[in-house]
C-alpha cells in the first residue's frame, strides 16, 4: 500500500524542486534578494556581519542536517531492523553545549564592536530633526532653519491600478531629504502622533520615531545618489505610503540648495502680505487639500467616519470660521486630527480652509465666509 | 522515563451524558480536550481565511481587493486569532487529553475550572470577531497593539478587544493552574518528576510561563483602557506618559508567550521521534534542562523585539548577548533529536514526517532568529518580511506542524480508528511544499527591503510575493484535506490496537483505543 504512496511522495518532491527552480529564471539577479551593502562604512560593516552569521548558520545547518539525513536514509527499519539502545553520552552532550557557545562568542565580538560604532552620538556637521506624522515625514535643518514636509508623490491612480506604475512606485516623494556627501550628518528622530520608524537601508539606519522621545542616528554617505527607504513601524492606514527618500549631493550643490531654500522662504513671506482673491485662495487650497488632507477626509470631503469625520456638510466648516481655524492650528485633542500650524504656511493654511468652506456645496449651504493669510497671522499673534 | 506499564482496565459504567448538554456541562478531560481541539481548528480556519485575504491583496503590487484600512484589520485579527485562538487552545486541548493519561491520573485536578476555562473562549473570540461589524471596524493596530496607535488613535472597538484579551487571559490562567495542580499532585505512584513524559514536562514549564506573564498582558490592556476612557496618560507622551513603556510591558509578556507556543511542541516532537525511531530518546534529562533554561532565559530577552526604540548601548548589548545564549539550549534539543534518530530503526508514518520537518524547518527558523539577535544586523532586518519569515517558520512548520503531528499520532487513541495513511502523507507533502513556498521567499523580500504590515509594495518585490501567495493558497487548501481526514477518522476506519504504534511507550498506550471515558480510576504502577 505504501509503495504506491512513495511514488506520490516522489512526485511531490519533484514538484517542490521545480518550484524552487522556476523563479530563478524570472529573477536572474540574486543580489536583489540579499541585504544591500549600502554606501557608508557602517552599512558595509553591517552587511559583512550579516553575511558572516549567515555563513555560520549555513555551516552549522550543513553539519546537523547531513547527520540527520544520513540517519534518515541509513537507519530505516528496513536497513536497520534492530535499533541501538544508547540514549546518553555525557561527553557528547557537554561538547555540543560548549562548541555552540564558543561559536556565539565569535559572533558576539564583531557584533558588539559594530554596535558601539553605531552608537556614537557625537554631534554632526549637519543636524537634522526628522519628525514622523501620519503619514509623511518632516525634515528640519537645525543650523539653516530650513524645514519642509516630504509626502508620497505616487499618483493614487497608480496605486489603484488605473494607470501603469512608475519605476519608483511607492518609493518617491515630492521633496526628498537632501544631504551632502562625505559629511557627518546627525538625525534627531521623533514623531508627532503615533510611533513611526525611519529607515534608510543604504545607510543601515533604522530608528523608531516616538512621540515624546528624541532618538539619534548618524551617517556619513560616501557616494552621491538617491537612496530610498520606508516607514517601518505600523502607524495606521497609510503606513505603507510614507516612504523616505534621501538625495546625497556634492557639497557645493548642497550649499546652493540651502541658499535656494532660504530665498523661497522670503518669497513665501511676501505671498503672505499679498491681497488674495477668493478664486486664487480656493485654487491654491485645492492643491494643499490634495496633498495633506485627502488621506483621511477623502477627495469628496466625506471622510471615513467615525475616526475621520466628513467635512462636506460639517457645521464647523459651514458656520464656525473661528473654530475651523482653531482646529487646523491646534489639532483635536484625543483624536486623529493633528495640528497643521507647523506644517502649512499662513498662505496654505488660509487657502485650504477657504477651499473646504467653498467645496462640496459648503458655501451654498453655509455662511460662505472665507479665510485670508492675514487671519492666520493674526491668530498666531500672542493673545493677551 | 515511564517504561514499564501495568496493564489496566476500567469499568465504563459512567458514560458521557447525551446530546448538547454533554459538551456544555462536561467536566471530563477528554471531552474538554476535544472541545479545545475543535475550537482551535475553527479558529485556525478563520485566521487562515484572513491570511488568504492578506496574501491575495499582496499577490500583485497596487491595491486591488481590500482597502489599507481593512488590510490592517485583517493582519491584526489574523495574528490575534492564530496566537490566542489557534495555537494556544490547541496545545491546551492536547494537554487536556494527554496529561492525565500520561501521568496516570483519572482526570484533571480541577474539572469544573476546566469546563469554565474552555467555555470562556468562544465568548472571548465572539467579542473579538464581532468588532469586525462595529462602526470604525475591528482593531487595526497589529497583534502587538503598540500605543498610542492602539489608544489615542484606535477605533472605538478597541474596548471590546481589551475585554476579549482579559477573558482569554483568565481562561489561560485557569487552564495553567489546572495543568500544574494535576501534574504536581496526581502523578501515579512511582512517577518521579524526572520520569515524566517530556510532553508533561513541557506543559508544566509552559503553565508556569503562562501564569507569570498573562497577568502582565492584563496589566497592559488595563492601562490602555484607563488611557482611553479614564483620562490617564500611561502611554501618552503629551500627558507625561511613555509609549515605550507599553512595548516593554507587552514584550515582557510577549517573549515568554512565544515560548509558550513552542515548548509543548518540543514535548510532542520528542515523543514522536522516539516512537518512530524505535529507540529511547537521547538525552532525556538534558531535554528537561534545556526547556527549563529556555523558559528562564525567556524572561530576560524581551527587548530584542525593540532594538530600534533607542535603548542605551548597555541595554542593547545585554539583550543581544542574552538572546544569543538561547541558541545553546535550543541547539541541545535539536542535537538530541538527531542523535535519537541516529542508529534507530525508522519508519515514516505521517506523524514522523511532520516531526522530521518540524526539526528541519524549526531549525531554519532558529537560524534566522540567531541572525535577528545580532543588533546591528537587526537594524536592517527589523520590521521587514525577514521577521515575518522568521516567526512564521517557527510558528507554522514549528508549532502548527507539531500540533498536526500530535493529532495524527494520538488520534487512533482518541477515536479508536486509524487515520488514512495515504491521505495523511498527501496532507503532509502538500503542507510542507505550501509552507516553504509561502515563507521561504519572504526571507529574500525582507532582506531586499520590503517592510512588514504593508498592503502594497514597490515593484522589485512583485515576483516573490506572487510565489508566496501561490504557496499560501496551496497551504490553505491543504488544511481542508486535513479537516476531511480527521472527520473520516472520527467516523470510522481500521481499528487501532491499544499500543497503536510499534515503538510507542507511555501510559496512554496501555489503555484501550479509543481510550475509555474514564481512565486510571485506580492509579497504575510505574517503575
Amino acid at each position: 500500500m505504501f509503495k504506491k504512496f512513495n511514488n506520490l511522495s516522489k512526485s511531490a518532491f519533484a514538484a517542490l524542486l521545480m518550484l524552487s527552480l522556476y523563479p530563478s529564471k524570472v529573477l536572474s539577479d540574486w543580489d536583489a534578494l540579499n541585504m544591500r551593502e549600502g554606501v557608508t562604512q557602517v552599512s558595509r560593516d553591517v552587511f559583512e556581519l550579516h553575511m558572516l552569521i549567515f555563513y555560520i548558520c549555513v555551516a552549522i545547518g550543513a553539519v546537523v542536517f547531513s547527520v540527520m539525513f544520513y540517519s534518515l536514509f541509513r537507519y530505516t527499519k528496513k536497513r536497520n531492523p534492530n535499533p541501538s539502545t544508547f540514549h546518553e553520552s555525557t561527553k557528547l552532550e557537554v561538547a555540543w553545549t560548549i562548541v555552540p557557545f564558543l561559536i556565539l562568542i565569535a559572533m558576539a565580538v564583531p557584533a558588539s564592536k559594530t554596535l558601539t560604532e553605531i552608537y556614537d552620538d557625537e554631534e554632526g556637521e549637519i543636524n537634522i530633526q526628522v519628525v514622523g506624522y501620519q503619514w509623511k515625514w518632516e525634515y528640519k535643518y537645525l543650523e539653516d532653519d530650513i524645514n519642509f514636509f516630504s509626502n508620497l508623490s505616487t499618483d493614487q491612480d497608480e496605486i489603484y491600478n488605473l494607470v501603469p506604475k512608475g519605476e519608483n512606485y511607492l518609493l518617491e516623494v515630492d521633496e526628498p531629504l537632501i544631504i551632502p556627501v562625505d559629511t557627518r550628518v546627525r538625525f534627531l528622530i521623533t514623531a508627532n502622533d503615533v510611533i513611526h520608524s525611519w529607515w534608510v537601508p543604504d545607510f543601515a539606519i533604522k530608528q523608531d520615531a516616538i512621540p515624546g522621545f528624541i532618538n539619534t542616528a548618524w551617517t556619513r554617505a560616501e557616494e552621491t545618489g538617491i537612496y530610498r527607504g520606508n516607514c517601518t513601524e505600523l502607524c495606521g492606514k497609510n503606513h505603507g505610503f510614507m516612504p523616505v527618500v534621501v538625495k546625497v549631493v556634492e557639497k557645493d550643490e548642497y550649499n546652493d540648495w540651502v541658499l535656494t531654500k532660504k530665498e523661497e522662504a522670503i518669497k513665501l513671506a511676501e505671498l503672505t502680505e499679498k491681497e488674495w482673491s477668493l478664486a486664487e485662495l480656493t485654487q491654491r487650497g485645492e492643491g494643499v487639500y490634495q496633498k495633506n488632507c485627502v488621506a483621511c477626509h477623502q477627495m469628496n470631503g466625506e471622510g471615513l467616519p467615525p475616526i475621520f469625520p466628513a467635512l462636506a456638510g460639517s457645521d464647523i466648516v459651514m458656520f464656525d470660521k473661528d473654530r475651523n481655524v482653531e482646529i487646523l492650528m491646534e489639532g483635536v485633542q484625543g483624536a486623529a486630527m493633528q495640528s497643521f500650524a507647523n506644517q502649512l504656511s499662513e498662505v496654505d493654511m488660509a487657502a485650504v480652509i477657504t477651499y473646504t468652506r467653498q467645496a462640496w456645496g459648503n458655501a451654498e449651504n453655509g455662511d460662505g465666509e472665507y479665510v485670508v493669510p492675514s487671519d492666520i497671522v493674526e491668530y498666531k499673534k500672542p493673545k493677551i | 522515563m515511564s517504561s514499564v506499564i501495568e496493564s489496566h482496565h476500567d469499568d465504563h459504567h459512567h458514560g458521557p451524558a447525551k446530546g448538547l448538554m454533554r459538551w456544555l456541562l462536561t467536566t471530563n478531560h477528554k471531552d474538554i480536550g476535544t472541545l479545545y481541539l475543535w475550537f482551535s481548528f475553527a479558529m485556525f480556519l478563520i485566521g487562515g481565511a484572513m491570511a488568504m485575504v492578506i496574501r491575495a491583496e499582496l499577490f500583485q503590487p497596487g491595491m486591488q481587493i481590500v482597502e489599507p484600512e481593512f488590510y490592517n484589520q485583517m493582519l491584526t485579527l489574523h495574528g490575534l486569532i492564530m496566537v490566542f485562538g489557534a495555537v494556544m487552545p490547541a496545545f491546551v486541548g492536547l494537554a487536556n487529553w494527554l496529561v492525565p493519561m500520561m501521568v496516570g491520573a483519572p482526570d484533571m485536578a480541577l474539572p469544573r475550572l476546566n469546563n469554565l476555562s474552555f467555555w470562556l473562549l468562544p465568548f472571548a473570540f465572539g467579542i473579538l470577531l464581532s468588532s469586525l461589524f462595529m462602526e470604525g471596524g475591528a482593531p487595526n493596530f497589529g497583534w502587538t497593539f503598540y500605543a498610542p496607535l492602539s489608544t489615542t488613535y484606535a477605533p472605538p472597538s478597541v474596548t471590546f478587544f481589551i475585554f476579549s484579551v482579559h477573558i482569554m487571559g483568565a481562561s489561560s490562567i485557569m487552564g495553567s493552574i489546572n495543568v500544574i495542580v494535576t501534574i504536581m499532585n496526581m502523578r501515579a505512584p512511582g512517577m518521579d518528576l524526572m520520569k515524566m513524559p517530556l510532553f508533561v514536562w513541557s506543559w508544566l514549564i509552559t503553565a508556569y510561563l503562562l501564569i507569570a506573564v498573562m497577568p502582565v498582558l492584563a496589566g497592559a490592556v488595563t492601562m490602555m483602557l484607563m488611557d482611553i476612557h479614564f483620562g490617564t496618560s500611561f502611554f501618552n507622551a503629551a500627558g507625561g506618559g511613555d509609549p515605550v513603556l507599553f512595548q516593554h510591558i507587552f514584550w515582557f509578556f510577549g517573549h515568554p508567550e512565544v515560548y509558550i507556543m513552542i515548548l509543548p511542541a518540543f514535548g510532542i516532537v520528542s515523543h514522536i521521534i522516539e516512537t518512530f525511531s524505535r529507540k529511547q530518546l537521547f538525552g532525556y534529562s538534558s531535554m528537561v534542562w534545556a526547556m527549563l533554561s529556555i523558559a528562564i532565559l525567556s524572561f530576560v530577552v524581551w527587548a530584542h523585539h525593540m532594538f530600534t526604540v533607542g535603548m542605551p548601548l548597555a541595554a542593547e548589548l545585554f539583550f543581544m548577548w542574552a538572546t544569543m545564549l538561547i541558541a545553546v539550549p535550543t541547539g541541545v534539543k535539536v542535537f538530541n533529536w538527531v542523535a535519537t534518530m541516529f542508529k534507530g530503526s525508522i519508519t515514516y508514518e505521517t506523524p514522523m514526517l511532520f516531526a522530521i520537518s518540524f526539526v528541519v524547518l524549526f531549525t531554519i527558523g532558529g537560524f534566522s532568529g540567531l541572525m535577528l539577535s545580532i543588533v546591528p544586523a537587526d537594524f536592517q532586518y527589523h520590521d521587514t518580511y525577514f521577521v515575518v519569515a522568521h516567526f512564521h517558520y517557527v510558528l507554522v512548520p514549528g508549532s502548527i506542524f507539531s500540533i498536526m503531528a500530535a493529532v495524527y499520532y494520538w488520534i487512533p487513541k482518541w477515536t479508536g480508528n486509524m487515520y488514512d495513511e495515504r491521505m495523511g502523507r498527501l496532507h503532509f507533502w502538500l503542507s510542507f511544499v505550501g509552507v516553504n513556498v509561502t515563507f521561504f521567499p519572504q526571507h529574500w523580500i525582507g532582506l531586499a527591503g520590503m517592510p512588514r504590515r504593508y498592503p502594497d509594495y514597490a515593484l522589485q518585490f512583485a515576483d516573490w510575493n506572487m510565489v508566496s501567495t501561490a504557496g499560501a493558497f496551496l497551504f490553505g487548501a491543504s488544511q481542508i484535506l486535513f479537516l476531511f481526514i480527521v472527520l473520516k477518522t472520527v467516523m470510522g476506519g481500521k481499528k487501532a490496537t491499544p499500543q497503536v504504534w510499534e515503538g510507542a511507550r507511555g501510559l496512554e498506550w496501555s489503555v484501550e483505543s479509543p481510550a475509555p471515558y474514564h481512565t486510571f480510576s485506580t492509579p497504575p504502577k510505574v517503575n
